[in-house]
Formats: C-alpha cells, sequence, structure tokens
C-alpha cells in the first residue's frame, strides 16, 4: 500500500536531523497558524500565491532562494565544524550522516539557492527593463516558480523521511546506483532535481521568449540594458543544457528503478557516459550562474558610477562568447579520467580561452569606474569586492584548466575553494548585489545600509578567512568530503576555516538583521520617486513598487540608458510635459494552476521516491487535469480602466517631477 | 550632472547609414506562443540527443546479448515509420481545417491522426512485449538499455501526443475555434511534426544502421 515506506523510514535514532525537521516543523506550523488567525490567508492567496505577476514571482523565487540558503548555510557550519575536531578523531557527525550533509549542501546552495536568486532576480527586472507588462507566459511562470519549491520541499523532506543522498552533489554511479546506494536517498535527489529542474526549463523558455519577442517599441537590441543581455545568455543556456541533466537523472533513474545499465558495472554499462553527460550540464549551469551576476553588477558599476557602461558592445560579445564556449570545456572537470593529451590539451585550452571574454568585462566594469563620480553604497560594495574576490578564483580557475596541475589538484581541497571561491565571490555577491540595488524597486522603500555594509564586510572577510585555508589544505594533499582525517598540518587551516565560518554567518545574521531593522523603519526608508539610486535603465522610469501594469504608456525608447537619458531630455526641456493618453490595459488573470500541479508533483514526487504506485498514477492525474481546467476557462485577462490607469500614474508622475526639478536646481 | 546634449538619439544610427531601424514593439500573442514553443522543441530535440548520444557509445556493448541487426524487423518499422509520415500529413490538414473553421476536416484529420498514431504505438508495443518475452529486455545488456530508452522515448512522446491531440479534439467541441484554442493546436501540430523528425532520426541511427550490420 505504501510501497517502501514505513516507521523505519523517520531516522528516530539521529537526534540532529530530527530535531532540525521539528524546529523546521513547528516554525512552518506557526507561520501557517500566525497567518490564518490573523486573517492573511485570503490576501496570500489572491496577491501572492495564484499571483501570475512576474515581479510578485520575482520576489518569491528570492524569498524560497533565501530560505534555502539558511539551510545550505547550517549544513555547511556543521561540515566545517566536523573538520576542525575531526582530527584523529570520530568528530561528532557519524559517516553516512555526514555524507548527506555535503552531497545535501552542494544540491541546496546550486539548486534551490544559487538558481531560483538568480531566476527570481531576472523575473523581478527583465520585464522593467524591456518596457513591459509582463513576461510572455505569465501563468507558466508560476508553474515553473511552484515546480522549483516542490524540488525545495522533497529535498527538505528526506532530513526527516528517509535519507538523502550520500553521493555528492552531482551521484556520480557507480556509487549512486542501486547496488551501492540501495537507500531512497538518491531517488530523493534525482526526483527533486527532475521536478524543479521542468520549472528552471519552463522560466529558460519564458525568459528568452520575453527577451526575443517582448521588447518595448525602440527597444533595440543593442539598447537593452547589460543584464536583459546576460539573461538572454544565460536563458538560451538554461534551455540548451538543462534537458541534458533531465535525460541524465532519466537514465539514472532507468538503472535504479528498471533495471537498465547506462551507467552500471555490469553488462556494458559506460560510468564515463555519466561523467560526460553530467558536466555537458555541469558547465554551462556555472556559466548559468555567473552571467546574470554579471548583468548585475554591470547594472550597478554604471549606476554607481554615474556613467555609461564602458565597452557596451564589447560586453554584449564577452557574454555570446561565454555562452558558446561554455559548451565546449565540459571535460576539465575529469582531465583524470585519462581521455589522452590531445584531448585534454584542448579541453585546457578552451577553459583558458573562456577567461578572455572574463577578463574583457572585469577590465570594462574597471574603465567604468575610472573617472566617474563613485557612491559606495552597499551593492557597489558587492559589486567591488566581486572584482577582488572573482579575479583570484578566475586565476585559480586558470591553473587548475592545466591538465598537469589538475592531476595533481583533482578533488582537492584547492578544488572545493577555487569553486566557492567563484560562486560566492561571482554568484552569490552578485545576488547579494542585486538584492540590494533592486529591493527599493520591489517594494519602495531603502534598506539600511549600516546593517547592509555590516553584512557585506563580514561575509568579505568570512569568505577570505573560510576559504584561502582551504586553498592551502589543498596544496597539503587533503582531498574533498573527508570526515575524519590524520594529518596534523591540516588542522589549523581547517579550525581558521571554522572561524571564518562563524564570521560568514554573521554576515548572514546581519543580512537578517538589515531586513528587519528596514522593515521596521520603511517610512523613514520610503522612496516615493521610484528612483532612488539615480538609474539608466527603464526600471526606474515606473514607481517603486511598480503598478501591476508596470508601465501606464509605451516608455519612449530612443537609445541606450533609456531612463537616464529621458531625464536629461526631461531637464532641457525645462519639465514641459503633457499628459499623455491613456488607455485600458489588459493583464492576465491571477490563476492557481501552478500551486495546484505544484501540489500534484509533490505527491508524485513523493510516490516516486517510495514506489508507491497509486500514488504516482493519482499525482500523473491530478496534473493532467489541472492544465486541461487551465484551458478550458472563458476569461484568461482582465481589463484596467483607462481612468485608473491614469489615477496611479499621475501620482508617479507627480512625485518624478519634484525629483527632476530638484536635481535641476542643484 | 554634466552630461552634454544631444544623447540618445546619437545611439539610434550606430553606422552612420542615416537609416534607423526602430524596434517595433512586443510581437503578437500568436508569434510569441509559437515561439516560445519552438524554443521548447529545441530543448526537448536537446534531450534526444542525449538518448542519440547514449546509444552511439552503447551500441556495441552487446555484453553477450543480441546485436541489433538480429532483432529488428525492418517490415514492421516501415510500417511505422509511413504511419507516422502520414499522421503528419493528416495533422496537417487538420491544421488547415481548423485555420479556416472547418470542423468537418478538423475532426476527420485529427481522428486519422490519432489512429495512425495508435497503430504507430501498437506496432511499437508488440516490439518491445516480444522482445522481452524472448528475454531481451533492457536490462538484458547495455545496447537494449539504450534501444529501449530512445525509441521508448519517442514512443512516449507520441503517446502524450495522443493525449493532447483528444484533448484538443475536446476542446474544439466545446469551445469552438477560440484564438487560444487556434494558437494550442498550432502548437500541438509543431510537436507532432518534430516527433516525425525524431522519428526519422530513430529510423536512421537504430534501425537503417543497425539492421545492416
Amino acid at each position: 500500500m505504501l510501497g517502501k515506506l514505513d516507521w523505519s523510514a523517520i531516522p528516530f535514532d539521529q537526534p540532529i536531523p530530527l530535531i532540525a525537521g521539528a524546529v523546521v516543523l513547528v516554525a512552518i506550523l506557526a507561520v501557517l497558524i500566525w497567518v490564518v488567525v490573523k486573517g492573511h490567508l485570503p490576501y496570500l492567496w489572491n496577491e501572492w500565491i495564484t499571483s501570475v505577476d512576474h515581479k510578485r514571482i520575482g520576489v518569491m523565487y528570492i524569498l524560497l532562494a533565501s530560505v534555502m540558503l539558511l539551510r545550505g548555510g547550517s549544513d555547511a557550519i556543521m561540515m566545517r565544524i566536523q573538520q576542525a575536531i575531526a582530527y584523529q578523531s570520530q568528530g561528532y557527525l557519524p559517516p553516512e550522516h555526514y555524507n548527506q550533509i555535503f552531497s545535501a549542501h552542494g544540491t541546496i546552495m546550486i539548486f534551490f539557492v544559487a538558481m531560483p536568486f538568480v531566476i527570481g532576480l531576472m523575473n523581478l527586472v527583465v520585464p522593467l527593463q524591456l518596457g513591459v507588462r509582463d513576461v510572455a507566459f505569465p501563468t507558466l511562470n508560476s508553474v515553473g516558480f511552484w515546480l522549483t519549491a516542490t524540488g525545495a520541499l522533497l529535498v527538505n523532506l528526506s532530513l526527516v523521511i528517509g535519507e538523502f543522498a550520500r553521493t555528492g552533489w552531482l551521484a556520480f554511479p557507480p556509487l549512486s546506483e542501486l547496488s551501492y546506494s540501495p537507500g531512497v536517498g538518491v531517488d530523493y535527489y534525482a526526483w527533486s532535481l527532475q521536478i524543479s529542474g521542468v520549472g528552471t526549463l519552463v522560466a529558460g523558455i519564458n525568459l528568452v521568449t520575453t527577451v526575443l519577442k517582448l521588447r518595448t517599441r525602440g527597444m533595440n537590441y543593442l539598447r537593452m540594458p547589460m543584464f536583459c543581455w546576460t539573461t538572454l545568455a544565460s536563458n538560451l543556456l538554461i534551455v540548451a543544457a538543462f534537458p541534458i541533466l533531465t535525460a541524465t537523472l532519466a537514465m539514472l533513474l532507468l538503472d535504479r528503478y528498471l533495471g537498465f545499465h547506462f551507467f552500471t558495472n555490469e553488462a556494458g554499462g559506460n560510468v564515463m557516459m555519466f561523467m560526460n553527460l553530467i558536466w555537458a550540464w555541469g558547465h554551462p549551469e556555472v556559466y548559468i550562474l555567473v552571467l546574470p551576476a554579471f548583468g548585475i553588477f554591470s547594472e550597478v558599476v554604471s549606476t554607481f558610477s554615474g556613467k555609461a557602461l564602458f565597452g557596451y558592445r564589447s560586453m554584449v560579445l564577452a557574454t555570446m562568447a561565454i555562452c558558446v564556449i561554455s559548451f565546449m570545456v565540459w571535460l576539465h572537470h575529469f582531465f583524470t579520467m585519462g581521455a589522452g593529451p590531445d584531448v585534454n590539451a584542448i579541453f585546457g585550452i578552451a577553459s583558458m580561452i573562456i577567461a578572455v571574454p572574463t577578463g574583457v568585462k572585469i577590465y570594462n566594469w574597471l574603465f567604468t569606474m575610472y573617472g566617474g563620480r563613485i557612491r559606495f553604497a552597499t551593492p557597489m560594495l558587492w559589486a567591488v569586492g566581486f572584482m577582488v574576490t572573482f579575479i583570484i578564483g578566475g586565476l585559480t580557475g586558470v591553473l587548475v584548466a592545466v591538465p598537469p596541475a589538475d592531476f595533481m589538484l583533482h578533488n582537492s581541497m584547492f578544488l572545493v575553494a577555487h569553486f566557492h571561491n567563484v560562486i560566492i565571490g561571482g554568484v552569490l555577491f552578485g545576488a547579494f548585489a542585486g538584492f540590494e540595488y533592486w529591493f527599493p524597486k520591489a517594494f519602495g522603500f531603502r534598506l539600511d545600509e549600516r546593517w547592509g555594509k555590516l553584512a557585506f564586510w563580514f561575509t568579505f572577510t568570512g569568505f577570505y578567512v573560510t576559504f584561502v585555508p582551504l586553498y592551502v589544505a589543498g596544496m597539503l594533499g587533503m582531498t574533498r568530503r573527508m570526515q575524519h582525517y590524520d594529518v596534523a598540518e591540516w588542522r589549523p587551516w581547517m579550525i581558521v576555516a571554522a572561524v571564518g565560518m562563524a564570521m560568514l554567518s554573521i554576515g548572514v545574521i546581519c543580512q537578517i538583521m538589515q531586513l528587519v531593522v528596514s522593515i521596521r523603519n520603511r517610512e523613514a526608508l520610503r522612496d516615493r520617486t521610484g528612483d532612488p539610486w539615480d538609474g539608466r535603465s527603464l526600471e526606474w522610469a515606473t514607481s517603486s513598487p511598480p503598478p501591476v501594469f508596470n508601465f501606464a504608456f509605451d516608455p519612449d525608447v530612443r537609445g541606450e540608458d533609456v531612463y537616464w537619458n529621458m531625464k536629461v531630455r526631461a531637464r532641457q526641456q525645462s519639465l514641459e510635459h503633457e499628459e499623455p493618453e491613456y488607455h485600458d490595459i489588459e493583464m492576465p488573470r491571477n490563476s492557481p494552476t501552478g500551486f495546484v500541479c505544484a501540489f500534484f508533483a509533490t505527491i508524485m514526487g513523493f510516490a516516486l521516491i517510495w514506489h508507491i504506485w497509486w500514488m504516482v498514477i493519482l499525482g500523473g492525474i491530478g496534473a493532467f487535469a489541472t492544465f486541461v481546467v487551465f484551458a478550458w476557462r472563458d476569461h484568461d485577462e482582465y481589463v484596467i480602466p483607462a481612468a485608473e490607469v491614469a489615477a496611479i500614474d499621475r501620482v508617479n508622475l507627480e512625485e518624478r517631477r519634484s525629483l527632476v526639478s530638484m536635481a535641476g536646481a542643484v | 550632472m554634466s552630461m552634454t546634449a544631444a544623447v540618445g538619439d546619437a545611439h539610434a544610427d550606430p553606422h552612420h547609414i542615416g537609416l534607423v531601424v526602430e524596434h517595433p514593439g512586443p510581437a503578437p500573442k500568436r508569434i510569441v506562443t509559437a515561439y516560445g514553443f519552438w524554443v521548447f522543441l529545441l530543448s526537448d530535440i536537446v534531450m534526444f540527443s542525449c538518448f542519440f548520444a547514449a546509444y552511439a557509445v552503447l551500441v556495441s556493448q552487446t555484453a553477450g546479448g543480441p546485436k541489433g541487426s538480429e532483432i529488428f524487423e525492418q517490415r514492421n518499422v516501415a510500417i511505422e515509420t509511413v504511419c507516422l509520415l502520414l499522421s503528419s500529413f493528416t495533422c496537417g490538414m487538420a491544421s488547415i481545417a481548423a485555420d479556416v473553421r472547418n470542423r468537418f476536416w478538423f475532426y476527420l484529420g485529427m481522428a486519422v491522426t490519432c489512429v495512425l498514431g495508435l497503430i504507430f504505438l501498437a506496432i511499437e508495443f508488440r516490439e518491445f512485449a516480444d522482445l522481452v518475452a524472448r528475454g531481451y529486455g533492457p536490462s538484458r545488456s547495455a545496447f537494449l538499455t539504450a534501444f529501449f530508452s530512445l525509441v521508448g522515448c519517442h514512443g512516449l512522446h507520441v503517446s502524450a501526443g495522443v493525449l493532447w491531440l483528444l484533448t484538443m479534439m475536446a476542446q474544439v467541441f466545446a469551445k469552438g475555434f477560440r484564438a487560444d484554442v487556434l494558437r494550442r493546436m498550432m502548437c500541438f501540430a509543431l510537436f507532432w511534426h518534430a516527433l516525425d523528425i525524431i522519428w526519422v532520426g530513430v529510423f536512421s541511427v537504430v534501425y537503417l544502421l543497425g539492421g545492416g550490420s
């Protein structure tokens, strides 16, 4: 009746996951009760859960990423403590638990923190920057978000029901095959990634179509803000790479569920095929994450330097070059496979070549800052911190791109330090910069600068204190994923790294404090102009938070840095604004399709993991029925009358006029 | 603010050829939907390419089991191919009928497409069942694993297509040729044709190349 599921799935003998799970459960229950008792449920349902507004969905993506960041961060803290004390001892985490923790840490940080964070920011900002009302497929957008949430839910469920994979974040066979991982851990891993992978693909298709087909009048390709370009590149990569992940995990699941022989040791299966396939997705994935971050830094650096982005066209070229080359370097993840010197040399050279466009970008940012009037607000701090950190990570990357060096450093702590160097220094700093930069746009008030700067400095220094020792330990021969070790020279570095981890944690606490303080002082931090940073692109041309329709009328796009030029023109024309003619606006109706669909996907995923076949069928039928119901509805749009549009927009224009006249007077 | 005048328009004509091509604005909904679906199809083809690649890697790994030439029946495959190619034609007829709002020819075209799709699936199912009965199931060898997965993945797509087809017929019956129904019909037609293209690949790589050796 319940497949493999019985009471032994609950880890009563392991206090850590049980207590953690109980705390989370209590927290969720408390929030739910609070929501219901306070009567917020209808608001939550109507305004958020069923919302198809790209801004709301973007915010929910970022919220999901932030919550999962805490989960993945807890895993990181546990690992650092374990390695700090497990010298010639077992530490406090038994091997099977430790293995689950590093697997969950990697999986969560990439798929459920970095991905939703950048997709959330793209969702929030790109339609605004392009001057349009929504993404190409608003309901599908909601489906994509909720499927991502389903994946995250399943991963967290594994904490208390069953176990998570002990195979590392990419579940290499033959370890991940049924013969070596008979439990449900790998199934949790694979099914949550399959489900959230569908969500990611949907988001990718949506954003590609939005950028290519929905730009407002006059928004030629070479007038798009840099963030739109990197969004395009990143989502093209999603569309091209995520199906590879889906296929690869499908093969692994077929091996596990139906006795196929894709990656087994027996009957002619080929383990190295898995490595090739998974990294053919995995390396583009790195750029899927970091390209949007590059876009964010481009926006931030140009805004806070008060200058147009230096070398815009070279930046576009560099972005698209990275987009293409990222598919030609996957083999550098396993030079040690032994493909021979020729193959390794080609991939080594390709890996070094991809550093060139990245270098172009760095110089462009530096030249943008050169001669500018730089304001070191929090987003700019993250951007400068990124440039320093990312260069170091990039250089160690070029180092491990040299096959002979890689043979020495493969799977060492040096590698761990390298990819944290680029992912934290690139993606996470970028996500935080974007968060600080666009928060006022999303909510209409700024974030507290003092806590923001504290968060930056703790995270920045904490990062170095944590990961520079890992470089050293790697050079001393320490391999990754060690539950305990007997080499005395490594010990001090592990202790320093644990101290660094504490600093990083304080950074996270500062960020939470920043949010709390800012929400409390939101009236004092209120931004009525919609343009708190003296911005350059179109998202700043509408109010904060933007109305549901984003723009009351089509923005007037005549060049790059659209909004900046509007401001300049407005000053030159001494503010003689005519009232524009307002029209009715059609907007897509909210729809619970995404939420309901994800509900059935959760049931289906859970049932598949535990081999509860009747429930799988039930979930499948439910998901199909949801789509049919959605397809059957008669009204998918509603109309906002011109008078209402005008009323909303007049307030915004008034605030903005006072801003322009104030700036003109200075 | 030290911005000089004449910003903005300066960039509209980057090559100074006196011709400014302005982007006309958002595409109509029909174009956007079809475009998005094309992007999806491309991603689907990427997924198939993985199964093709896996097949190419594993095709010689028979582990003492049968080779392709020992189990493929060219006659069945020929019938399958004819069914599928014909169904693309009838699907095209249904699309045209939908465009001119002709219910009779729409239903007829879709029904024939459905029948041809089902014949294809029946033959494929029989082939699979027959192989499994002879002990040549997907667990027999890595070659059979890759074969069953690649062909089966296409078969699953056709099954999903048939389900979609029936839903489309029901929707036209219930809602008529509404704009959103027509957009979906266009996506369905694209999907069905794409499956044909993939079948041409399967037919060539699996059955033609494998049958000869």
